[in-house]
C-alpha cells in the first residue's frame, strides 16, 4: 500500500536541498534550468499518469537501496569481438586507466567534469536541452535530475567513427546513487554505433541526449545484464534531422528495477526510427519500457518493437506512443509490444496509445500477451528435443522478432547467444 | 516393429472417443497405409503414438520394439525411433532450420547415450540427404518453415526424418497440398529411405500418393476403427467405389 504523504515526504529526495555541481557559465545555467523544471513538475508519483504500473518510489526516495554486486562466473567479455573505442565508468565515475585513448578520427569525445568548468562548449546549445523538449506533454522528472550529474561523456561526430564506442558501466559498490548525463551530437551525414553495457551502480539514472543532423545515422544496442539487485532509470532523448536514421536496442535480463524511456521527435523528413527491447524478467523483475515517438515532419518512419519473456512472478511494463503532429503527412508509424509470460504468476502491462492530428498517415499498434505455443512446442519435441530446451527455442523465436532489429549481423549474433546462455543457465 | 492392440481414445476436451479399439502391427522393411474418410480416426492415431496432449488413452496398448510407447513423452518417443512428418508441420520464427535439425539429431543422440554430432559431419549429413530433395542451402539458413510453400515444408519433413534417420515413419497426409511434381519428389524420399529396418506408416485420404509409395498392406479406418485390410489393390477398390460402400459391405 503506498506510504502515507508524510511518511512519504520523509524518505524522498528533497528537491530543494539539492546541490548543483560547480562548473563554467553554460553548464551552470543548462543546471539551473533542469533544476527549475524538476521543481515545476516534482518527483514521479504513483498517481502519475505514466507511473501507474512502475513504482517510482525506490528510484526517488533518498538512499539508494543497496545492491548486492554481481560475480559472474567468468563469462566471456559483452562486444569483446568487436574492435570498439572502450570508455570505463565505475560507479558512475569515468576510469581513465581502463578506458581506451578516447582519439579516434572522425569524432571527438571529452568527458563532462573535464569541460564543464569552461565557460563555452559546442555541447551549450544542447545539453539539458533535448532533455527539456522531451518534458512536455509528458513530464519525465528523472532525467531533469540529472542536472546533477558531474559526469558523462560528450561526443561530437564529424564524419564516419571508425569504430563503435562502447559505455561500459561497472557497479563496485552496494550502496552507488550515480547519475550520468551524455550528449552526441552527429554533424550532417555523421556516423556512430554506440554500445553500452554493465550494470552501473546500485542505483543508476541516466540520461543520452542524442542530436542526429540531416543524413546522419545514430546505432545504438545496449545490454542491462545480470546484476540482479540494481536498479536503473535511464532516458534516451533524440532528434532527427532530414533522412537521418535512429536505431536502437536493448536487452534486458535481470534488474529488480529498469525503467527505459526513449522520447525521439522528428523535426526533418524522410526520417527513420527503430526503437526495439528484448526482455528477460525472472522472480522480482521489473522491466519497464516506456517509449514517446513525435512525428513533426513528413514521411517519417518509427518502429517500436518490444518483447519480453516474464516467468516466476516477473512484471513487464510497456507504455508506447506514436504521437503525430498536424502537417506531419505520410507518417508511416508501427508499434507492437508483446509478452511470453511462462506462468500464470508472471503479468504484462502495456499501454499503446496513437494520438494523430494529420489526415494522411499510416500508423498501427498492437499489444498481445501469451503463453508458449502448444503446437509449436509438441512439433519440437515430437523430433526429440526436450521440454525446456524446446520451451527455450521457443522462447528465442519470440524474441527473434525484436532482436532482429539490430542491423549488424555481428552484434545481432552476439546478442542472441547472451539470451540463449541466459536461458540455459535457467534450465540448471 | 509397432504394435497397436485394441486402442481406444478419448479427446480431453470434448469427452469425445475418438477411436475404438485399433489393432494394428507393422513390420520392420513394410509400409502400411491407412486410409478413410474424414473423421475416421487416422489423424488422431498419428497423435497419440507421438504423445500429442489433449488425449486420453482408456484402453489398449502401443509398443515400438516392445518398448511401451504410451508411457513415454514425446521426445522420448523420438529418441525411441519414432517420427510424425506432420500433416501441418508449424512455423518457428527466428529458429534457424539448420539449428533446429542440429539441436533435434543432438538431443536424440544424448538420450540414446551417444556423442554429439560434429559440426562438420552434420553439415555434410544434411547437404547429401537436402541434396536429393531439392532443398537448397537457403532453405536450410532459412527459419524452421516460416516462409515455406506447402511443399517446401512437406520436403522439410521429409529432410527431418532422413537426418534423424527414425525405425518407424508416420506420415500424416503428406500428399495433402501437394502439386504432381512435390509429391513425386516427397514420394522420392520416403522411398529412398525404404529398408529393411524400417518401417512406415503411411496415413492418406486419397490413393493418388499411395502410386508413388506403394504399400505393401492398406488398412480401412472408419469411426475410429480398422475395418478391412488387404493389399495394395484395396486402394484402388475405396478410389473407385468410395468409403460408402465399404462400409456398408462391413456393417
Amino acid at each position: 500500500m503506498a506510504a502515507a504523504p508524510q511518511a512519504k515526504a520523509d524518505t524522498a529526495m528533497q528537491i530543494d536541498t539539492l546541490r548543483l555541481p560547480g562548473g563554467g557559465a553554460w553548464i551552470t545555467t543548462a543546471r539551473e534550468e533542469a533544476l527549475a523544471r524538476l521543481r515545476a513538475t516534482g518527483l514521479p508519483q504513483r498517481r502519475d499518469e505514466y507511473w501507474k504500473f512502475t513504482r517510482p518510489d525506490s528510484l526517488t526516495q533518498a538512499e539508494a537501496p543497496r545492491a548486492a554486486l554481481f560475480e559472474d562466473a567468468g563469462e566471456p567479455e559483452m562486444f569483446g569481438g568487436v574492435d570498439r573505442l572502450r570508455l570505463v565508468f565505475v560507479d558512475g565515475v569515468f576510469d581513465a586507466e581502463a578506458s581506451d585513448d578516447p582519439a579516434m578520427a572522425g569524432l571527438r569525445i571529452e568527458r563532462l567534469s573535464d569541460v564543464a568548468g569552461q565557460d563555452l562548449h559546442w555541447a551549450r546549445d544542447l545539453y539539458g536541452t533535448l532533455e527539456a523538449r522531451g518534458q512536455t506533454p509528458v513530464a519525465r522528472p528523472l532525467a531533469a535530475l540529472t542536472a546533477l550529474a558531474t559526469d558523462g561523456v560528450l561526443i561530437h561526430v564529424t564524419g564516419k567513427a571508425a569504430r563503435p564506442v562502447n559505455l561500459i558501466y561497472h557497479h563496485r559498490s552496494e550502496t552507488s546513487d550515480a547519475a550520468l548525463h551524455h550528449v552526441i551530437r552527429l554533424d550532417a551525414g555523421a556516423e556512430l554505433t554506440v554500445l553500452e553495457n554493465g550494470p552501473a551502480a546500485a542505483r543508476f539514472n541516466k540520461v543520452m541526449e542524442v542530436d542526429v543532423a540531416d543524413e546522419a545515422r545514430f546505432h545504438h544496442v545496449r545490454v542491462q545484464g545480470r546484476d540482479h539487485e540494481r536498479r536503473a532509470a535511464t532516458h534516451i532523448f533524440a532528434r532527427l534531422g532530414r533522412e537521418s536514421a535512429f536505431k536502437s536496442f536493448t536487452m534486458t535480463a535481470n534488474g529488480v528495477m529498469t525503467r527505459n524511456e526513449c522520447v525521439i521527435e522528428f523535426t526533418g523528413d524522410d526520417a527513420s526510427a527503430h526503437v526495439a527491447g528484448a526482455a528477460m524478467g525472472d522472480g522480482d523483475f521489473h522491466g519497464d519500457d516506456t517509449v514517446f515517438i513525435t512525428h513533426d515532419a513528413e514521411r517519417c518512419e518509427s518502429r517500436q518493437v518490444f518483447k519480453k519473456v516474464l516467468r516466476n512472478g516477473a512484471t513487464g511494463v510497456f507504455q508506447g506512443k506514436i504521437l503525430v503532429k498536424p502537417g506531419a503527412q505520410k507518417t508511416d508509424g508501427y508499434q507492437i509490444s508483446q509478452a511470453l509470460l511462462l506462468d500464470d504468476d508472471s503479468q504484462f502491462l502495456a499501454k499503446p496509445e496513437l494520438e494523430i492530428y494529420a489526415d494522411d498517415v499510416a500508423c498501427s499498434h498492437g499489444s498481445t500477451s501469451g503463453a508458449i505455443d502448444e503446437d509449436a512446442l509438441y512439433y519440437l519435441r515430437s523430433r526429440g528435443v526436450p521440454k525446456p530446451i524446446a520451451t527455450d527455442l521457443l522462447v528465442l523465436s519470440f524474441l527473434a522478432e525484436a532482436v532482429e532489429e539490430i542491423a549488424e549481423e555481428s552484434l545481432r549474433d552476439e546478442i542472441t547467444a547472451r539470451i540463449a546462455s541466459w536461458l540455459e543457465r535457467r534450465r540448471g | 516393429m509397432l504394435e497397436i492392440k485394441n486402442l481406444h481414445v478419448d479427446l480431453e476436451e470434448e469427452d469425445k472417443t475418438i477411436l475404438k479399439g485399433v489393432d494394428l502391427s507393422v513390420e520392420a522393411g513394410k509400409v502400411h497405409a491407412i486410409m478413410g474418410p474424414n473423421g475416421s480416426g487416422k489423424s488422431t492415431l498419428s497423435y497419440v503414438l507421438s504423445g500429442r496432449d489433449g488425449y486420453t488413452v482408456t484402453e489398449g496398448s502401443a509398443t515400438l520394439d516392445g518398448q511401451d510407447l504410451l508411457d513415454m513423452e514425446t521426445e522420448e518417443r523420438a529418441a525411441a525411433g519414432l517420427f510424425l512428418a506432420f500433416q501441418y508441420p508449424v512455423e518457428i520464427p527466428g529458429v534457424g532450420n539448420m539449428t533446429f535439425l542440429r539441436t533435434a539429431v543432438n538431443a536424440q543422440r544424448k538420450a540414446r547415450g551417444q556423442d554429439e554430432i560434429s559440426a562438420s559431419d552434420f553439415l555434410k549429413l544434411v547437404r547429401e540427404k537436402a541434396k536429393s530433395l531439392e532443398i537448397d542451402a537457403d532453405m536450410l539458413k532459412r527459419p524452421v518453415n516460416v516462409g515455406f510453400s506447402g511443399g517446401e515444408k512437406k520436403r522439410n519433413e521429409i529432410l527431418q526424418m532422413a537426418v534423424l534417420e527414425p525405425k518407424m515413419c508416420i506420415l500424416d497426409e503428406t500428399d495433402s497440398g501437394l502439386d504432381v511434381d512435390a509429391m513425386k519428389l516427397v514420394a522420392g524420399g520416403v522411398n529412398a529411405l525404404r529398408d529393411a529396418g524400417r518401417g512406415f506408416l503411411v496415413i492418406t485420404h486419397y490413393q493418388r500418393l499411395l502410386d508413388h509409395i506403394v504399400p505393401d498392406v492398406v488398412h480401412i479406418m472408419s469411426e475410429g476403427r480398422i475395418i478391412k485390410s488387404g493389399g495394395p489393390d484395396l486402394a484402388l477398390e475405396v478410389e473407385k467405389n468410395g468409403y460408402a460402400d465399404l462400409k456398408a459391405e462391413v456393417a
